[in-house]
C-alpha cells in the first residue's frame, strides 16, 4: 500500500494543474473569506446625506432631542459614509460602493417638531437602494426598516414622555410655559380638594349641594383614571416586548461559522474530486486488473485512496485555516478537536468520492458526477429550518443525513468553538457514512474490471 | 546486450534474446503446468464460456484463436485470476502467472523506471532495483528510463507492458493480443522474444486475431467460437479436419473449419 501511496503522490506531482488547484484554491478562498470577515458583516456601508441645516436642534414640547446621540447610535449600526450631495449618494449606490443611501431632508426637524403641535406633518427620510439582486434588496429592506423602526420608537418615547408631563400637570397642577408666558394650572387634585373644602359650608338644603357633589365625584373619577393613563401611554409607545428563548441549537459565532463553511466546502471538493479521480484513473490506465490480480486487494486499494484523500485534504484545509487566522481569531488550543473533525469529515468525503469513482469508472465522468452531486448537497445543507415548506425541509433533512456535508460542517463548527454543535454526534454520523460509502465503493469495484 | 522489439529508430540494435537457438527450442517436457476443466462464465444471460477444457505444458506455446466474441479474452482473464469462473476448475503448478493485457496497463504520468519499480515492489521482487535495470536492458529503453510513459510510442509502451508481466519471472505467461498495434518489424522481434521465453521453459498462452501468426508461432491451437472449444491440436491437425474445403492456406482452412461447424 505504501508504494501505491507514493505512486499517487508522484502522479499528483506530475499534474501541475491539479497540484496548483490544490494549493491555490484554499489560499484564494481563505483570503476572500478573510477579507469578508475582517470587514465585518454587521456594518453595511450606507451613504449618509444630512440636509438638515447645521446647528438646528429638535425641540419637542420644550424638550430638546439629542440629535447627535441619535446619529452616533445610527452610525454604530451601519457604516455611515458622509456624502455632500444627492448625486454623490446616487453614484455610490449605483457603483456598489454603498449598499444604500440615507437622505435626511432639510425640513425633517420642522416636521418632527410639528408632531407636538395641533397641525402635525409627518416627517419622511429618503432611501436610495440598488436592487440589482434579490438578496441585496432584501438585506437593504430589512436593515433600513429596522433603522426607521428604531428611530420612530425613540421619537415615540419622547412624545409619550411629553404627553405624560401634560397629564401630570392636569392631575397635580403647576406652572406651564407657552410662548414665553407662564401659566398656572390648578390641576384635578387641587380642584377636588378645594371643592371638598367648600362642600360643608353649603346649607344642607342648598340646591347647589347636589350639583357640587357631582362635580367633586367627576373630579375624583377623572384624577383616578388619568393616573392610569401614563403607564398606558408607555405601553403604547412600546407595545410588544420580545423574550427570546433558545429551544435548540447553540450557534457558534459568525466568524467561526464562516470558517467552518469555507473549510467544509474546500474539504468536500478537494477530497471528493481527488479520491474519485484517483480511483477512476486506475481503471482509465488499465492498471486496476493488473493490481488486483493478487498484488493489491480491492479493499486495500480503497483504504489507500481514502488515506490519500484524508492526508491531502487535512494538509490543504489546515493551510486554509492558517491563512484565515491572519484575518480572524482561530483558537489553536482547539486544534486537536477541529483537526479530528477535519479527519473525520475527510474520511467520509473520501469514501463518498471512492463510491463516485467506482461508479463512474472514468476520471472526467467521476469529476462531473462529483460536482453534480456535491454542489446541490452543499447548497441544501445550508438551507435553514423554517425558510422552506415543512415537506421540502423533511426532504432536505434526509439529504443532509445521507451526505457528509452537514455532519462535517457541524463537526468542524463544534471543533472550532465550544458554542458550536456537538462534536461527538457529528463525528459518529461521519463514521457511519464513511462505512456506508466504503461498502458502496467496494461493491462498485466488483464491476470495475469489466 | 539483450533486448526485444527494438524499433527501427532505436539507438540500440536488436541482438536477439536468447540467440538463434531460442526459435528452435520449441519442445516441451510434457509436464502439465496449467489445466482447466469445464470452465463456464456467464455475463447475465449470455454464456461467454461453455465448458472449456484444455491443458498446457511446460515450455509450450498455445495459441487461442477464434472470431470476435469467441471468449478468448474471457478465458485468459480467468486464467490470470482477474475474473472468477461461474463453473469448472482451473488447476496449475505453484508459481507466478504473468499477464500482459492487450492495452498497456501503465501509469502514463510515471516514468518508465518508476512504473517498473512500482510493480517490482508490488510483486515483492527481492531486489527491485536490479529487476528494473534488467528489464530496462531487455526492453532497450535504458536511455528513456526517466521519460514519462505517456511520451513513449505505442510500441515502446507495449515493451514496458510486457516487461512488467515478466518481473516476477512467471512459469506461465498470458498474452492477450500481444502484437496488436505493432508494425511487422516490432511483431517479429516480439515473437522472437516470446519464443526465447518458451525455449527457456516458460509456458506461453496467447490470444490473437492473426491466424498466420497463430499458425507460425503456436505449437498448439485452441479454437474458440461462441464460448465453445471447437478444436485443440496442431495447425496440421486443423488442416486435416477440413479435407474437402479446397483451402489453399491456413487462414482459409480456419474459416472453412468454422463455417463447417456453423460459425
Amino acid at each position: 500500500m505504501r508504494w501505491l501511496f507514493i505512486k499517487d503522490l508522484q502522479i499528483l506531482r506530475r499534474s501541475p494543474l491539479v497540484t496548483t488547484l490544490l494549493v491555490v484554491y484554499p489560499a484564494v478562498i481563505a483570503v476572500l473569506i478573510g477579507f469578508a470577515l475582517s470587514r465585518g458583516p454587521e456594518t453595511p456601508r450606507v451613504a449618509f446625506l444630512n440636509e438638515v441645516p447645521q446647528g438646528q436642534t429638535l425641540v419637542l414640547a420644550g424638550t430638546e432631542f439629542d440629535i447627535a446621540g441619535a446619529r452616533t447610535e445610527l452610525c454604530a449600526r451601519i457604516d455611515c459614509i458622509p456624502v455632500s450631495n444627492e448625486d454623490e449618494a446616487r453614484d455610490m449606490v449605483r457603483s456598489g460602493d454603498a449598499l444604500a443611501a440615507l437622505i435626511l431632508p432639510s425640513d425633517l426637524i420642522d416636521r418632527l417638531e410639528s408632531l407636538s403641535t395641533l397641525s402635525p406633518s409627518q416627517p419622511t427620510v429618503r432611501v436610495l437602494v440598488n436592487e440589482e439582486d434579490p438578496i441585496k434588496a432584501r438585506l437593504v429592506d430589512d436593515r433600513i426598516s429596522s433603522l426607521v423602526t428604531q428611530a420612530n420608537l425613540r421619537i415615540s418615547k419622547q412624545v409619550t414622555r411629553i404627553s405624560a408631563n401634560y397629564l401630570r400637570l392636569l392631575l397635580e397642577g403647576g406652572n406651564f410655559n407657552l410662548l414665553g408666558q407662564t401659566f398656572n394650572v390648578l390641576g384635578l387634585k387641587n380642584t377636588e380638594r378645594i371643592l371638598e373644602a367648600l362642600r360643608p359650608e353649603l346649607p344642607a338644603d342648598s340646591p347647589s349641594a347636589g350639583a357640587l357633589d357631582r362635580v367633586i365625584q367627576f373630579s375624583r373619577l377623572a384624577r383616578q383614571n388619568l393616573n392610569l393613563a401614563s403607564p398606558v401611554l408607555g405601553a403604547i409607545a412600546h407595545p410588544i416586548d420580545v423574550q427570546k428563548e433558545v429551544i435548540s441549537g447553540s450557534p457558534p459565532s459568525l466568524d467561526s461559522f464562516a470558517i467552518a463553511v469555507a473549510v467544509t466546502v474546500t474539504l468536500m471538493f478537494v477530497t471528493v474530486l481527488l479520491v474519485a479521480g484517483s480511483l477512476a484513473l486506475e481503471r482509465e490506465e488499465n492498471a486496476f486488473p493488473r493490481l488486483t490480480r493478487g498484488l493489491v486487494g480491492r479493499t486495500a486499494l480503497l483504504v489507500e485512496k481514502v488515506g490519500l484523500g484524508v492526508a491531502l485534504s487535512l494538509l490543504v484545509t489546515l493551510l486554509m485555516v492558517a491563512g484565515l487566522a491572519l484575518f480572524v481569531d482561530v483558537d489553536w488550543a482547539r486544534f486537536p478537536l477541529f483537526g479530528a473533525a477535519i479527519v473525520a469529515g475527510g474520511a467520509a468525503f473520501a469514501a463518498f468520492g471512492a463510491a463516485i469513482g467506482g461508479a463512474a469508472r472514468e476520471v472526467r465522468a467521476s469529476s462531473l458526477l462529483a460536482f453534480m452531486i456535491s454542489l446541490p448537497v452543499a447548497f441544501v445543507s445550508l438551507v435553514g429550518s423554517g425558510t422552506v415548506s415543512p415537506i421540502l425541509y423533511d426532504v432536505i433533512k434526509v439529504i443532509r443525513a445521507l451526505f457528509p456535508f452537514d455532519p462535517a460542517l457541524d463537526a468542524i463548527s463544534g471543533g472550532l468553538e465550544a458554542a458550536g454543535p456537538g462534536l461527538g454526534a457529528a463525528v459518529l454520523h461521519l463514521a457511519i457514512l464513511t462505512a456506508a460509502y466504503g461498502v458502496l465503493a467496494r461493491l462498485a469495484l466488483r464491476r470495475f474490471a469489466a | 546486450m539483450r533486448c526485444f522489439m527494438a524499433l527501427p529508430d532505436d539507438p540500440i540494435p536488436f541482438l536477439g534474446v536468447f540467440g538463434e537457438s531460442a526459435t528452435t527450442g520449441r519442445s516441451t517436457d510434457g509436464r502439465v503446468v496449467i489445466e482447466t476443466q469445464g470452465l463456464v462464465k456467464r455475463f447475465g444471460e449470455r454464456e461467454a464460456l461453455k465448458g472449456v477444457s484444455f491443458a498446457a505444458h511446460r515450455g509450450e506455446l498455445l495459441a487461442v484463436i477464434g472470431p470476435n466474441g469467441a471468449g478468448k479474452t474471457t478465458l485468459l482473464s480467468i486464467l490470470a485470476g482477474i475474473r472468477r469462473q461461474d463453473g469448472g476448475t482451473v488447476s496449475r503448478d505453484p508459481g507466478e502467472i504473468g499477464w500482459i493485457p492487450q492495452q498497456a496497463a501503465l501509469y502514463r504520468r510515471l516514468t518508465v523506471a518508476e512504473n517498473l519499480r512500482l510493480f517490482a515492489h508490488l510483486e515483492k521482487v527481492p531486489d527491485a532495483d536490479a529487476a528494473v535495470d534488467e528489464m530496462l536492458e531487455q526492453t532497450g529503453l535504458g536511455e528513456r528510463r526517466d521519460d514519462q510513459v505517456g511520451t513513449l510510442s505505442g510500441g515502446n509502451q507495449q515493451r514496458i507492458n510486457i516487461a512488467i508481466g515478466l518481473l516476477a519471472r512467471p512459469v506461465v505467461l498470458l498474452l492477450d493480443e500481444p502484437s496488436a498495434g505493432l508494425d511487422p518489424r516490432q511483431r517479429e522481434r516480439l515473437w522472437e522474444f516470446v519464443l526465447g521465453l518458451a525455449g527457456a521453459g516458460t509456458t506461453v498462452i496467447f490470444s490473437t486475431h492473426n491466424i498466420a501468426e497463430a499458425e507460425r508461432y503456436g505449437q498448439r491451437l485452441l479454437v474458440l467460437a461462441d464460448g465453445e472449444a471447437l478444436f485443440d491440436g496442431t495447425s496440421n491437425d486443423l488442416h486435416a479436419a477440413v479435407p474437402e474445403s479446397g483451402a489453399r492456406d491456413f487462414e482459409q482452412a480456419f474459416v472453412a473449419f468454422l463455417r463447417d461447424r456453423g460459425h
